[in-house]
């Protein structure tokens, strides 16, 4: 394997890990909200959340890219901060993961705060446990199985991503260049013998990712 | 020492209204048909719903609303037993027990927990994740978890509902120590007769969100007028004392306010206070002492009121024996025959005597 593809692969996993990582922060009150508001813009901003499941990753990444740009509200925010501008950065593509895996990290962590009621809740609030106590020492320990759904989704998920990080990141080695995308290269350079050792390490991944998740679920039944 | 609590709810058709007044010791039973809002009102005594209302517990305001008081849950010195057990399912029986009690100041801690699992019974459970409990261990252990909190007052929504008739009476024993040796109020809610005959002191009955009723149990239980249907189970309790063992016979004399009253022998100690029930199914009325009649129990008393029982064919007198209210069921043909009127001595026949405890 050449340097760069090493450089890409351990790119590709630093992406995943920060992305998941600021995903159970964003997603865990979120999904909190989802499971126990009866307001009426829970499905409004459910569908919002759910919309990268549908949208082409082309459509967001374009969006962000404007967004995030010179004149974009998000580029004003970000050079006003003195952070200069996200795209073409590694920051940049985080937040196009962080907003395209949302859905993967929601949806689990929300059915299991919905699996988990009320109930246990409010025998945790007679014994004494306020808010953050009882979320923190009863709900999210029975939420443990839906966590880690939502981790290993997030994690696999945002490795997978190809068209979002093309559209905010390039090409840029050690910065924005990830496995996905450098197997495209490969492959427009006719390099088949890299692209194949790239591409089969990431069937081997997925594979694996999928007997862990098929494992979290049967640790779950039992 | 006491509850007051007045609180007015309405969702859809149903309306809650209530002004309560318990007192501060002993079991307070709210006893009503499901639909009642029995479990309603225990709720919002609780903190767990909220309705417009006071609620002052032993002199603590926990909910004011002129005065924007309302003090969550969290923060109520209270124990709560639910229906079905609700263990924490993540945690062990010990670490269920625990979780309240660590999180009570070690200076508020008053209830002596390792009493608590001896009088429950749940020693040998400390270790046992909930799924491997039987409904039975489950709700004993949830009385401990809420009991280890040190409790002000005890509110318990129908704990024995979920379980079978044995565990019940695994279970009534146990519920009947906490009554004699804890000095908690507790808050029963309960649509079965015989446990509110068996363990309460206090009766609230609610009626379609409203309170029909409230007293003292033995009084209350033979007021005529209750609107609740009490059918084939009204009946009066009393209160008294084991007298006397009849060995020859398996049988003891218990002295009850009205006089004494022989049941079979269960084994209790002489001197031991005791409840018995008297179902107004099970007493008969005669003008004069038979002396030849199988019948062990026979009450001089006097006629207080004849009222009309739920079915037409039925009357249902009730009686003065001695200072000791007792209601009687009898035919409305057989009371125009005696010519029961308020006033007149008759002599109770009764069938049968139940030991409650």
């Amino acid at each position: 394997m050449s340097p760069e593809d090493v450089l890409a692969i351990w790119l590709t996993l630093r992406l995943a890990a920060v992305t998941t990582a600021i995903l159970l922060v964003i997603a865990t009150p979120l999904a909190w909200w989802l499971a126990h508001t009866r307001s009426a813009w829970k499905a409004p901003v459910g569908a919002l959340v759910n919309l990268p499941l549908v949208l082409p990753p082309t459509v967001l990444g374009f969006y962000l890219l404007i967004g995030m740009g010179p004149h974009g509200p998000i580029g004003h925010l970000t050079e006003s901060l003195g952070v200069g501008r996200l795209p073409f950065t590694f920051w940049g593509i985080v937040v196009g993961s962080v907003l395209f895996s949302l859905p993967f990290a929601v949806q689990p962590i929300q059915n299991a705060f919905e699996a988990v009621g009320t109930r246990p809740l409010e025998a945790a609030a007679t014994l004494r446990a306020g808010f953050l106590d009882r979320f923190f020492s009863v709900a999210v320990p029975l939420a443990r199985p839906g966590f880690l759904t939502a981790i290993v989704l997030a994690f696999a998920h945002t490795v997978g991503e190809f068209g979002v990080v093309l559209m905010l990141g390039g090409n840029i080695p050690g910065e924005t260049l990830v496995v996905s995308v450098a197997i495209y290269n490969r492959v427009e350079a006719l390099e088949y013998g890299p692209a194949h050792v790239l591409a089969g390490s990431m069937v081997a991944f997925s594979f694996l990712v999928l007997l862990s998740l098929n494992w979290l679920g049967r640790r779950r039944e039992a | 020492m006491s509850i007051r609590a007045q609180f007015r709810l309405q969702r859809g058709e149903f309306v809650l209204d209530v002004e309560l007044e318990l007192p501060g010791r002993g079991v307070s039973a709210l006893f009503g048909a499901s639909g009642s809002g029995k479990t309603t009102l225990l709720r919002l005594i609780a903190g767990l719903e909220r309705a417009a209302g006071v609620l002052e517990v032993n002199g603590e305001t926990w909910q004011d609303d002129a005065a924007n008081v309302f003090v969550p849950t969290h923060r109520r010195a209270l124990g709560y037993v639910f229906q079905d057990a609700n263990l924490f399912p993540h945690l062990s029986v010990r670490r269920n027990l625990e979780y309240g009690m660590k999180r009570v100041p070690p200076a508020m801690r008053r209830v002596d927990v390792a009493r608590v699992i001896d009088l429950l019974g749940i020693a040998r459970l400390l270790e046992r994740k909930p799924a491997h409990l039987s409904g039975g261990e489950r709700q004993r252990i949830a009385i401990a978890r809420a009991l280890a909190t040190s409790p002000r007052v005890l509110l318990m929504d129908e704990p024995l509902s979920a379980l079978d008739l044995a565990r019940k009476q695994e279970i009534l024993p146990y519920l009947e120590r906490l009554h004699d040796e804890l000095e908690i109020p507790v808050l029963y809610v309960s649509h079965a007769p015989d446990e509110v005959a068996r363990l309460a002191d206090y009766i609230v009955a609610l009626d379609a969100g409203r309170v029909a009723a409230q007293g003292p149990l033995g009084e209350t239980l033979a007021r005529l007028d209750l609107p609740i249907r009490l059918g084939e189970d009204a009946g009066v309790v009393l209160e008294g004392e084991i007298a006397e063992i009849d060995p020859a016979w398996h049988l003891a004399r218990v002295a009850a306010p009205g006089g004494n009253l022989w049941v079979r022998d269960n084994g209790l100690p002489v001197g031991r206070a005791v409840r018995v029930r008297i179902l107004a199914r099970d007493i008969s009325l005669a003008l004069e002492a038979h002396g030849d009649t199988s019948i062990l129990n026979v009450l001089p008393a006097r006629v207080e009121q004849v009222a009309d029982d739920t079915h037409p064919a039925l009357a249902l007198v009730k009686l003065n024996a001695d200072g000791a209210p007792l209601v009687a069921r009898i035919t409305r043909r057989s009371a125009s025959k005696l010519q029961l009127r308020p006033g007149l001595e008759v002599w109770a026949q009764i069938k049968a005597v139940a030991l409650v405890g």
